[in-house]
């Protein structure tokens, strides 16, 4: 299991504005996920683990082992460290084959042990015909595979992964994912991540840290925090949301309602507890709770009628962009194909709002 | 027409024994210009490059001043060895020496600089020691350009003559290096024996550099 309490702070220069690093979060088996935009400072807080960056405060804790203590004044070298870690270009010595990489990593096991543990990895990682060649010489998945695998040789008690998915085509990235759950049932090591898609959290994080300008602004399984953004900040993060400015009409705790004025029109919402009558807030809503339909005369409740901007073909369905009903912002929609050939001759639209699925930040 | 061939072996032997001196501290200079934070790291690289600058009558008289007879250095040396070492072959070692030092530093550092940081990060976080990534990662790495240093450093070495003169003399048979033979002929009018040796050298010193080249890491 691993703690760590890190500060850091870059002074702002001529050509970059200041920056501090400022987080405290623990990471157990698994796989903890930490996500953000560029710049948020998560290779920072790898580097920082991995020993390769000495942070200004703080203090790092693996099981047992004091990696990192401002205040007692240690901070080991990376070689002292035991965290495997896999490199976004992963890193693998180009002038030697597969085989003599890993080799190079188990000569910090025992002498008697190192051609077992090469040969297990080597199978393990499926790389028994590519061991004898060098990195450039065998394939995108291949490489992939050895790094782990030589990541892992020495026993790390922790596996950090910067990015290592980015820039993969969707197969690799596939059998990426596959490599990494492999580790996750196989190893006991606690896995920390950093990505800033979306996706990926939902592959393969169990524990979710989102990361904004070097703190922490939110912890969660991927499913919670795509459930519950805890604030605009962190819903704008991800992305994934329509996010509609609105203004609070009237507040119901007994009835458990309340209502919302967006644009010209009134939304029937749960009760928003901590808010008050009059708030100005922003209606968080994913484009897969809404539904649309032909308009017919005046719109129902919780229906807002809108203007089809565009249609965007998905991988999985159609996303459908809206404006319209005084609302300054672009709604987008997700459909399914046949729901969109059943609509795409409406006239009209109106935009169904579910009542019990409005969130307002 | 008898040509005296001990200039030619004479260099050869100085420029290789030069050449293997300049490489071990030249790479250890490197390794310490390229990698570690000092006081005084800046001087200490300007200081390797000045040879390539000064005039070879200054280099000289620095040499002669360090290490002639009347010197602490070259009474050490006459007490260990029993010799001077100045007007000796020796002292023309440490004249090409002199010169081949800077062409490696300069060249090993830019190889060993050149190395992918990433490679470096990833042998230390998988428990290499700084000894280990020298000679398992770095060095295999910049191979190619350190080699391709050392061939150009032995051809400077092969051709020194104005450090040579000054420290080492001009003993026909004893320190006479190629670079001063050919002096040594064109001067008396020995045009024939002067020809030999400059095509003789003018022939190794394009085999080196082509060698020199072709070991450059630029091919596409």
């Amino acid at each position: 299991m691993l703690h760590a309490r890190l500060r850091k702070s870059f002074a702002p220069k001529p050509d970059s504005a200041g920056f501090t690093l400022d987080l405290e979060f623990s990471a157990t088996a698994g796989v903890t996920v930490l996500f953000g935009p560029s710049g948020a400072g998560k290779t920072l807080v790898l580097d920082s683990i991995a020993g390769f960056v000495q942070p200004d405060e703080g203090r790092i804790l693996l099981d047992d082992d004091i990696l990192y203590d401002a205040a007692a004044g240690v901070h080991l070298p990376p070689q002292k460290r035991n965290c495997g870690y896999v490199f976004q270009n992963y890193a693998l010595f180009p002038h030697m084959t597969l085989r003599e990489n890993l080799a190079f990593a188990a000569e910090r096991r025992p002498r008697l042990e190192r051609h077992r543990r090469v040969n297990d990895m080597v199978e393990k990682f499926r790389l028994t015909e590519a061991a004898g060649r060098r990195p450039h010489e065998v394939s995108g998945g291949q490489r992939q595979r050895c790094c782990i695998a030589r990541a892992l040789i020495g026993e790390p008690k922790l596996l950090l992964l910067d990015e290592p998915a980015t820039g993969l085509d969707a197969v690799l990235r596939a059998e990426f994912y596959e490599a990494l759950r492999q580790v996750r049932s196989d190893f006991a090591t606690p896995m920390l991540l950093v990505t800033h898609d979306l996706t990926e959290c939902f592959e393969l994080g169990e524990e979710m840290l989102i990361l904004h300008a070097g703190r922490i602004v939110q912890k969660g399984t991927p499913r919670s925090v795509l459930d519950e953004p805890a604030n605009l900040e962190v819903a704008r993060l991800l992305g994934a949301f329509n996010l509609l400015e609105g203004e609070i009409r009237t507040l119901d705790p007994g009835r458990n309602t309340s209502r919302v004025q967006v644009g010209e029109f009134e939304l029937e919402g749960p009760y928003f507890p901590g808010h008050l009558k009059g708030d100005r807030v922003t209606l968080c809503v994913r484009p897969e709770q809404l539904k649309v339909g032909a308009r017919n005369g005046k719109p129902g409740p919780n229906q807002i009628p809108a203007a089809l901007l565009r249609a965007v073909e998905r991988p999985h369905g159609m996303r459908l962009e809206f404006s319209g009903g005084g609302i300054a912002s672009t709604m987008r929609v997700t459909v399914s194909r046949t729901e969109y050939e059943s609509q795409k001759d409406n006239r009209e639209w109106v935009i169904h709002f579910p009542s019990d699925g409005l969130r307002v930040l | 027409m008898a040509i005296d061939w001990f200039p030619l072996w004479l260099s050869l032997r100085v420029a290789v024994i030069s050449t293997v001196l300049a490489f071990a501290g030249g790479l250890w200079i490197a390794y310490l210009l390229a990698n570690r934070q000092f006081r005084g790291k800046d001087v200490l690289d300007a200081a390797v490059t000045l040879p390539l600058v000064l005039p070879p009558t200054v280099l000289g008289y620095y040499l002669l001043v360090l290490l002639g007879r009347a010197s602490p250095l070259g009474k050490l040396w006459e007490t260990i060895f029993g010799a001077p070492l100045v007007f000796t072959w020796k002292a023309a070692v440490v004249a090409a020496l002199l010169h081949a030092l800077p062409l490696l530093v300069k060249s090993a550092r830019a190889a060993l600089e050149s190395v992918d940081r990433s490679y470096e990060r990833a042998a230390r976080n998988l428990g290499a020691s700084e000894w280990k990534l020298f000679w398992r990662v770095t060095l295999p790495l910049a191979w190619r350009s350190i080699f391709a240093a050392t061939a150009l450093a032995f051809a400077r070495a092969l051709g020194d003559f104005g450090v040579t003169l000054m420290v080492a003399g001009n003993i026909p048979g004893r320190t006479q290096t190629v670079a001063v033979a050919i002096y040594d002929a064109v001067e008396s009018g020995n045009g024939a024996v002067a020809r030999t040796l400059v095509l003789v050298v003018s022939v190794v010193a394009l085999i080196l550099l082509t060698l020199a080249n072709r070991l450059s890491p630029s091919r596409v």
